[in-house]
C-alpha cells in the first residue's frame, strides 16, 4: 500500500516518441484506470511503472521513494498480464508461491498466504492443478492470486480481462473491484474498454497519442470532457460534433445550415469557430433545432439508436426512448444545458462563462 | 448392404497391402541384424567355411564370453567390456557436454542483450558450414600441442561444441513468451534462477530428444577416435570392431566379431528404448 507519483514521464523507442510527458498523482488505495485506443502508450506507461521498461526522462516515485533506477523485483509491485503468464510447468500453488519463495519467505508463511489468497479467490480446490488444466476464468484468478500473495505496494493490471468471454468479464470486473477495495492496494489498471474503465476506476487517465488527455473521475470525464478526443472516446454511442460560428456576443452558435443554437453561456468572441458536442441520449424530439434524415434505426428494447444525416451530409446519432421509430425526416432539439463547446482549432473544451 | 460389403472389402484390401509393405520393410532392416545374432552363436569354423547358417548354433556362451573378456580378431584386441565402457563414457560426455554448452550459449544469445550478440550468434552459425572432417587435421595439431593425444579429454572435447544443438535450443527459447521473463523479473528471479526454474523445466522434452540423437552421434564416432587414440585401453567399440576384421589374408573370427557387434548394438538400443518413454510422455503432456 503506497502512493504513486509519476512526474513528466517521457519514452522514446529509437526515434519514435511514444510518451510525451505523463504526470500522475495517485493516492494510497486508489484504483486508477488507464484507458485509450490501441497504440496510445498505455502498456508502455504501465511497464515503466513496473520497471520492465526504462523511461527516457521523468521520475517514478512509489511510496515516497524514487524507484527510477530500481529493478522490477526491488520496486515491490505485482503485475497481472493479459495472457496471465502463468508458468506452465508449475502447479497453481507453485505459481502463486514462486515470488515468495525467491524472496526467502519461510515455508509455513508461504503456505498460509497462498491458502488465504486461494480461499479469497475461490480457487482453494485447484492448488495442485497445472495452468493448462484450468479454464480461462480460473487462470485469471490464479494470476490475481499470484499478485495478491506478494502483498505488494502496487497492483498493475495490463488488460487482464480481454481474454475472457463477455459474461465472465463482467463478473471478474466486479470481483477485481471488490477485492481491490477490500485489500486497499493502490492499483493501475490498463484497458481499452470504456465500460470497464468507467465501472472500475476511482479516477481515469484517458490517453491519447502519448499524452494524458484527461485525468479525472469517471463522472467528471463523462460530464466535462477536456477535449474532443475524450468526448468522442467516452460514451456509447459516441458524442455528435457540429461545427458552428459564435455570434450574439458569443452565446449563440450558428450552424452551416443557418440554424442558431443557444449555448449554456458565453463561449468566446463573435466569429470564433467552435465544435458543439452533444451526446446521442441528450437529443430530444422537437422542432426548432436539427432536422436530420434517419437512415437506420437500431431498436435496443426500451430505447432505440437512430443513425441519420444532417442536410449538409454530416452524420448524426440519437438515442431516443421507445422501440418504434420510423425512418425518414425527424426534428430534434438541443437542450442548452447538455451541450459541450470545444475550440474548433485545438479541440479543447471551452467552459461557458455565465 | 452392398455398399457396406464393398467398404469392408476395401478396408481389408488396404490393411493387407499396408501390412505387406511394412513387413517387407521390417525384413529388409532386420535381416542383417538377425544374421549377426545367428552368426554370434556358431563356432569359428562354421562361418569360416562360407556357410551362412540361418538357425542358432550352440556356441553363444563361449563366443560372448570370449568377446567380453579377451576380445578377438587379428590382434587379439581389447576386451569388449573395456571398449564398451570407453564408448559409453565418450558418448555420455559428448551428449551431456553438447547439451550443457548449447543450452547455455543459446540462453545467452536469446535472453541477453550484449554488444556483439549477433556476432556471437553468427560465429556459432557458420561453424555449421565446417564439418568435423574439414578441420580434423588442425584440431589434431591442437590436441598434440596440448598433449591430449590418447586421453579421454582429447577424445571428447573437440566433439563437444555443437552449432546444431545451439540453434535448436535458440529456436525453442524464442518460442518462450516474453511474459514469462517479465513475470519472473517481477517475481524477483535473477537470470540463473530463471534458467533453472523456468527455462530448464520447459526444455526437458527437447533435452531428452536431443540426448538420444547426440548419444548415438557420440557412440558412432569413428574418424576422430581412430586418429587420436592408439592406446588399446582407450579403444572405443566402433573403432575396435573394424580393427578386428583383418585384411583378407587371415581368417577372421567372425563369431567373436559378431558377438562384439551385438554388444555394440545394445547401449544405443537401450537409450532409444528408455528415452522413447520420455518422448511419448513429453508429447502427450506438452506444456505450453
Ligand atoms: N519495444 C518497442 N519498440 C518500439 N516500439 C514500441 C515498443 N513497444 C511499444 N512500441 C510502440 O509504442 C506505442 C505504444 O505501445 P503500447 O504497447 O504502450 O500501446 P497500448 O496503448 O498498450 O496499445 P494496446 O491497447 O494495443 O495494447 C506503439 O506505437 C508501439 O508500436
Ligand atoms: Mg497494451
Amino acid at each position: 500500500m503506497a502512493t504513486l507519483y509519476l512526474q513528466d514521464i517521457r519514452k522514446s523507442f529509437g526515434p519514435t516518441q511514444v510518451l510525451h510527458g505523463v504526470s500522475l498523482d495517485v493516492a494510497d488505495g486508489e484504483m486508477i484506470v488507464i484507458v485509450g485506443a490501441s497504440g496510445c502508450g498505455k502498456s508502455t506507461l504501465l511497464r515503466i511503472v513496473a520497471g520492465l521498461e526504462t523511461q527516457t526522462s521523468g521520475q517514478v516515485v512509489i511510496g515516497g521513494q524514487d524507484v527510477s533506477g530500481l529493478e522490477p523485483a526491488d520496486r515491490d509491485v505485482a503485475m497481472v498480464f493479459q495472457n496471465y503468464a502463468l508458468y506452465p510447468h508449475m502447479s497453481v500453488f507453485g505459481n502463486m508461491a514462486y515470488g515468495l519463495k525467491i524472496r526467502g519467505v519461510p515455508k509455513a508463511e508461504i503456505e498460509r498466504r497462498v491458502k488465504e489468497a486461494a480461499e479469497l479467490l475461490g480457487i482453494g480446490a485447484l492448488l495442485e492443478r497445472r495452468p493448462r488444466q484450468l479454464s480461462g476464468g480460473q487462470r485469471q484468478r490464479v494470476a490475481m492470486g499470484r499478485a495478491i500473495v506478494r502483498e505488494p505496494k502496487l497492483f498493475l493490471f495490463d488488460e487482464p480481462l480481454s481474454n475472457l468471454d463477455a459474461k465472465l468479464r463482467v463478473q471478474m470486473r466486479a470481483e477485481i473491484r471488490r477485492l481491490q477495495r477490500r485489500l486497499g492496494v493502490t492499483s493501475l489498471f490498463v484497458t481499452h474498454d470504456q465500460v470497464e474503465a468507467m465501472t472500475l476506476g476511482d479516477r481515469l487517465v484517458v490517453m491519447h497519442g502519448g499524452h494524458a488527455a484527461q485525468i479525472a473521475t469517471p463522472m467528471e470525464i463523462w460530464a466535462k470532457p477536456a477535449d474532443t478526443y475524450v468526448a468522442g472516446f467516452i460514451g456509447s454511442p459516441a458524442m455528435n460534433f457540429l461545427r458552428g460560428t459564435l455570434s450574439h456576443g458569443g452565446v449563440v452558435a450558428t450552424l452551416p445550415g443557418g440554424v442558431s443554437v443557444p449555448l449554456p453561456g458565453r463561449a468566446g468572441a463573435d466569429g470564433n469557430e467552435v465544435l458543439i458536442g452533444i451526446r446521442p441520449e441528450h437529443l430530444r424530439p422537437g422542432v426548432g433545432g436539427l432536422s436530420p434524415v434517419i437512415e437506420l434505426v437500431e431498436p435496443l428494447g426500451s430505447e432505440s439508436v437512430l443513425h441519420g444525416r444532417l442536410p449538409d451530409g454530416s452524420p448524426l446519432t440519437a438515442r431516443l426512448p421507445g422501440a418504434v421509430h420510423p425512418e425518414g425526416a425527424l426534428a430534434l432539439t438541443l437542450p442548452p444545458e447538455s451541450l459541450h463547446v470545444f475550440d474548433a482549432g485545438s479541440g479543447k473544451r471551452i467552459e461557458a462563462v455565465a | 448392404m452392398d455398399l457396406a460389403e464393398k467398404t469392408r472389402r476395401r478396408r481389408r484390401r488396404e490393411a493387407v497391402v499396408t501390412h505387406l509393405c511394412l513387413i517387407l520393410g521390417v525384413l529388409i532392416f532386420a535381416f542383417p541384424i538377425y544374421l549377426t545374432i545367428i552368426g554370434s552363436t556358431h563356432d569359428v569354423n562354421t562361418i569360416g567355411r562360407g556357410d551362412v547358417p540361418m538357425v542358432p548354433g550352440g556356441e553363444a556362451v563361449a563366443n560372448y564370453t570370449q568377446a567380453w573378456e579377451a576380445g578377438g580378431g587379428r590382434y587379439m584386441g581389447t576386451p569388449a567390456g573395456r571398449m564398451l565402457a570407453n564408448s559409453l563414457v565418450m558418448a555420455l560426455l559428448i551428449a551431456f557436454g553438447k547439451i550443457a554448452i548449447s543450452l547455455t550459449s543459446a540462453y545467452a544469445v536469446v535472453f541477453f542483450r550484449f554488444p556483439g550478440r549477433m556476432v556471437c550468434f553468427w560465429l556459432i552459425f557458420i561453424t555449421l558450414m565446417l564439418p568435423v572432417e574439414v578441420r580434423i587435421i588442425p584440431t589434431f595439431q591442437v590436441m598434440v600441442d596440448l598433449q591430449l593425444i590418447n586421453t579421454m579429454t582429447g577424445l571428447v572435447v573437440p566433439l563437444i561444441a555443437s552449432a546444431t544443438a545451439t540453434l535448436l535450443f535458440r529456436q525453442f527459447f524464442l518460442t518462450i513468451p516474453d511474459e514469462y521473463v517479465e513475470a519472473a523479473k517481477i517475481d524477483g528471479a535473477g537470470p540463473l534462477r530463471f534458467f533453472r526454474d523456468v527455462v530448464l523445466p520447459l526444455s526437458v522434452t527437447n533435452v531428452a530428444a536431443l540426448f538420444v540423437i547426440l548419444f548415438i552421434y557420440g557412440w558412432n564416432q569413428y574418424l576422430w577416435p581412430l586418429l587420436i587414440v592408439n592406446d588399446r585401453s582407450l579403444e572405443t567399440i566402433v573403432v575396435g570392431l573394424t580393427k578386428m576384421i583383418g585384411g583378407g589374408d587371415s581368417q577372421n573370427e567372425w563369431n567373436v566379431i559378431m558377438a562384439t557387434a551385438v554388444y555394440a548394438l545394445l547401449p544405443p538400443v537401450a537409450v532409444v528404448l528408455l528415452m522413447q518413454r520420455w518422448f511419448v510422455k513429453g508429447l502427450t503432456e506438452t506444456e505450453k
